[in-house]
């Protein structure tokens, strides 16, 4: 299979390209770009006139909810929701049911994403087994089956003896730990950001520092054990700060953020909206700030969905009996770009917190433009009006608080092992 | 902001939050009460107001003297009146708040009074109603009491006749507590000079100052010169939560006694949203004494409901002409 994508403006971040051309692609992978490939009889041409083309995206949690809660998604339905999103590459954290923690559940994960063959699933196993912070789980097996790296989810390792072991065996295998930083005991006492929302709303609060003492005490080991590690999903303005000294101090740390935590504040509660009920909570507007700031400076590489989608009756209830949680695969894109729309981040800067540098956190090969590479595709048509509708969400969740939205850019294909798995249907 | 307490023209569509509501029509329902607390003196204690309305009052949640002052404000109304109390075990058997909503709903209830344990149910319930359903808010979770500080609004109207010129001091638990945010809403609203919170940190909203308020942390300085002190329920679970060492040690802090009421105006009331913890957050002596108004908080519960009830349900017949 030969393809041709026409005129596009191709931006690739990891090499700087950004120009107006060609891009073939033969057997699943890219031949020749920012070069005329004559006498390419292309089976399938796509014209990308006046259309973005970068890498396909890289997303570092997605939950597809399989094995363990088919009736709400599967792989095979957010893996479809996923290209529709102009996401290849996205990886699972390990609390499916049964956990991450052994081999056969890695191989299920990836056999079912074989099988629905449309993005690239990869799986973060468990730091300790079923997640129950007591005791090691079989890291050199996991990743021997293809892991990424590892992680406890969000269930935090309580006990500080069994967490320091668990970040000295994963800094002896090479393996990345994947943070989700909250202290449990401040975290679970609350649903919302402990603030004037919370104070209004009669709401339980969950304090900054339910964040910034658990990335304080991570940084701190991390330090000690030398163990390379990513911070998942910040929220609030003070772990940025931390985080930024310590990779001023030479730590081997990472950190993303989700998306919706760039756009949305305390304040989109609303009245009781049970669809901005997600963890950590949506903090202050400073909070806000902070983060793309974070993100502008580079302290935070990557933008990610966090996405988790739930079936209808999960958000319906009172607020703190609601689950928290979003469908983010679809919005990952446009709410990313609305920064560049909104001059708070260059171009370059989004599309590069979407692909190369997930991937480069990730440790893998993707994200990136160049010939010989796997054709991971997206193309975005950057110039669309139109009203966010999560009703018609692909993903089996539509929980989004982002209903109504007006977005500008929206996918028009992706392309996957050289492959076209998403291609929007015309208005 | 509450979405759709009022209808287009400004009626009391249902009743779930102070919030948002205007001057104009906190004092309709003061003016309203004043009227039908006469009827509780005659010898014939009813009207035929809402004549063939059924009221649900469906109480997910303990309690007593707001369930029966609700009942017996539908009763003098002339309401058919059913209680439901469903212990929040009932939804463990499998049944969701809505389908025990809807289930209700189905025997044509006109309005439901909704206690609640959780902050935002009311609000919840009121989204989900048919539309010629009232929802009355009577507490959800540690958000709002909007009738209980109705009736403390025309509690302290009886006895200090201008709201602008006072001081008012709240006293306790006000992180926990809906009456205390209803209560610091009605107060603004209605042109309150001053209002005061008084209470450990650990008791007290982060972030309490944009709620309109000033903080005091002890009582000297926070009950002086204030006109109303109106102190608040300890739940005795607080200790629990390390919130508080013991309710010895709050009252001795933060426990209204005849001293520490000395640094309040000599003319001072006293107020209490019930039930009392005689010896925790007030002394028996005070909840007794000359400048408590406690007991007549209670009586004109029944007033304000009557008031509540009747102009949100006229509302619904005024909507339903409209469309006929």
């Amino acid at each position: 299979m030969k393809i041709c994508i026409l005129n596009g403006r191709v931006i690739d971040p990891a090499s700087q390209l950004d120009i107006d051309h060609n891009i073939y692609i033969e057997d699943g992978k890219i031949v020749a770009i920012a070069e005329d490939l004559a006498g390419f009889d292309a089976d399938i041409e796509i014209d990308a006139y006046n259309k973005i083309v970068c890498p396909g995206l890289v997303d570092l949690s997605a939950r597809l909810r399989e094995p363990g809660q088919e009736h709400t998604a599967t792989i095979e339905s957010e893996t479809r929701a996923a290209v529709a999103g102009g996401i290849t590459t996205l990886a699972v954290p390990p609390d499916t049911d049964p956990v991450i923690d052994n081999p056969a559940v890695v191989e299920l994960i990836e056999d079912r994403a074989k099988k629905a063959g449309r993005t690239m699933v990869l799986t973060v196993g468990a730091l300790t087994q079923k997640l129950n912070g007591e005791l090691l789980a079989e890291m050199a097996a996991l990743k021997a089956a293809g892991c990424v790296g590892v992680s406890n989810g969000v269930t935090e390792i309580k006990n500080t003896v069994v967490w320091r072991r668990a970040l000295e065996y994963a800094a002896t295998l090479d393996l990345t730990v994947f943070i989700n930083a909250a202290d449990p005991w401040l975290q679970k006492q609350g649903c919302v950001h402990e603030g004037t929302v919370s104070a209004r709303l009669g709401l339980s609060g969950i304090p900054e520092s339910a964040e910034t003492i658990a990335v304080s005490r991570d940084l701190i080991l991390i330090e000690q054990t030398g163990v390379r590690a990513h911070f998942h999903s910040l929220s609030t303005g003070k772990a940025v700060k931390l985080i930024r000294e310590a990779q001023d101090r030479g730590l081997p740390v990472t950190a993303d953020v989700s998306a919706h935590h760039l756009h949305l504040c305390e304040h989109d509660l609303g009245n009781y909206d049970s669809f901005s009920h997600v963890m950590p909570p949506l903090r202050g507007v400073r909070d806000r700030e902070q983060l793309k700031q974070g993100l502008r400076d580079g302290v935070i590489q990557a933008v990610s969905s966090h996405h988790q989608p739930l079936d209808a009756d999960a958000k319906l209830g009172p607020f703190a009996e609601t689950t928290p949680g979003l469908s983010a695969l679809e919005t990952l894109l446009p709410l990313t770009l609305k920064l560049v729309e909104d001059d708070e981040i260059s171009l370059h800067q989004a599309i590069a917190s979407l692909t190369c540098q997930p991937a480069a956190i990730l440790g893998i090969d993707a994200g990136q433009l160049k010939a010989g590479a796997s054709a991971d595709i997206c193309i975005i048509d950057p110039d669309v009006q139109y009203d966010c509708l999560p009703s018609a969400f692909i993903s089996a969740g539509k929980n989004s608080p982002f209903g109504g939205w007006l977005f500008q850019h929206q996918v028009s294909h992706t392309l996957f092992q050289g492959k076209v798995v998403y291609q929007r249907e015309p208005n | 902001m509450p979405s759709n307490q009022l209808t287009e023209s400004g009626q009391l569509r249902h009743f779930l939050t102070i919030e948002g509501l205007k001057r104009p029509l906190l004092t309709e329902i003061m003016d309203r009460a004043e009227q039908f607390s006469g009827i509780s003196h005659r010898q014939v204690k009813k009207v035929p107001l809402l004549r063939g309305k059924t009221i649900i009052n469906l109480f997910f949640e303990n309690s007593t003297r707001t369930r029966s002052t609700f009942e017996l404000a539908a009763k003098r109304l002339s309401a058919d009146v059913m209680n439901f109390n469903i212990n929040t075990s009932a939804t463990s058997k499998g049944e969701s708040l809505l389908d025990t909503l809807h289930n209700l709903e189905a025997m044509h209830t006109d309005m439901f009074v909704v206690r609640h344990n959780q902050s935002g149910a009311a609000e919840f319930i009121a989204q989900h109603v048919a539309p010629h359903v009232s929802v009355i808010n009577a507490g959800d979770g540690c958000h709002a009491h909007p009738t209980q500080a109705m009736l403390d609004m025309f509690t302290i109207r009886r006895h200090k006749q201008d709201f602008a010129n006072l001081r008012v001091a709240i006293i306790g638990d006000i992180l926990h507590s809906r009456v205390a945010r209803s209560q610091i809403q009605a107060l603004a609203t209605l042109g309150v000079g001053e209002i005061r919170v008084i209470g450990p940190q650990t008791l007290l909203p982060r972030e309490s100052q944009t709620l309109g308020v000033h903080v005091y942390h002890d009582m000297e300085s926070g009950l002086e010169g204030v006109d109303v002190v109106i102190t608040l329920r300890l739940q005795l679970e607080r200790m629990q939560g390390a919130l508080l060492p013991s309710a010895r040690e709050y009252f001795r802090c933060y426990g209204l006694t005849e001293e520490k009421l000395k640094y309040a105006k000599p003319d001072a009331i006293v107020m209490h949203p019930g039930p009392i913890n005689r010896g925790v957050e007030i002394a028996s002596s005070v909840a007794d004494g000359p400048q408590s108004v406690i007991l007549e908080q209670v009586t004109h519960g029944i007033a304000i409901r009557m008031a509540v009830m009747s102009m949100a349900l006229a509302s619904q017949s005024e909507q339903a002409e409209i469309e006929e």
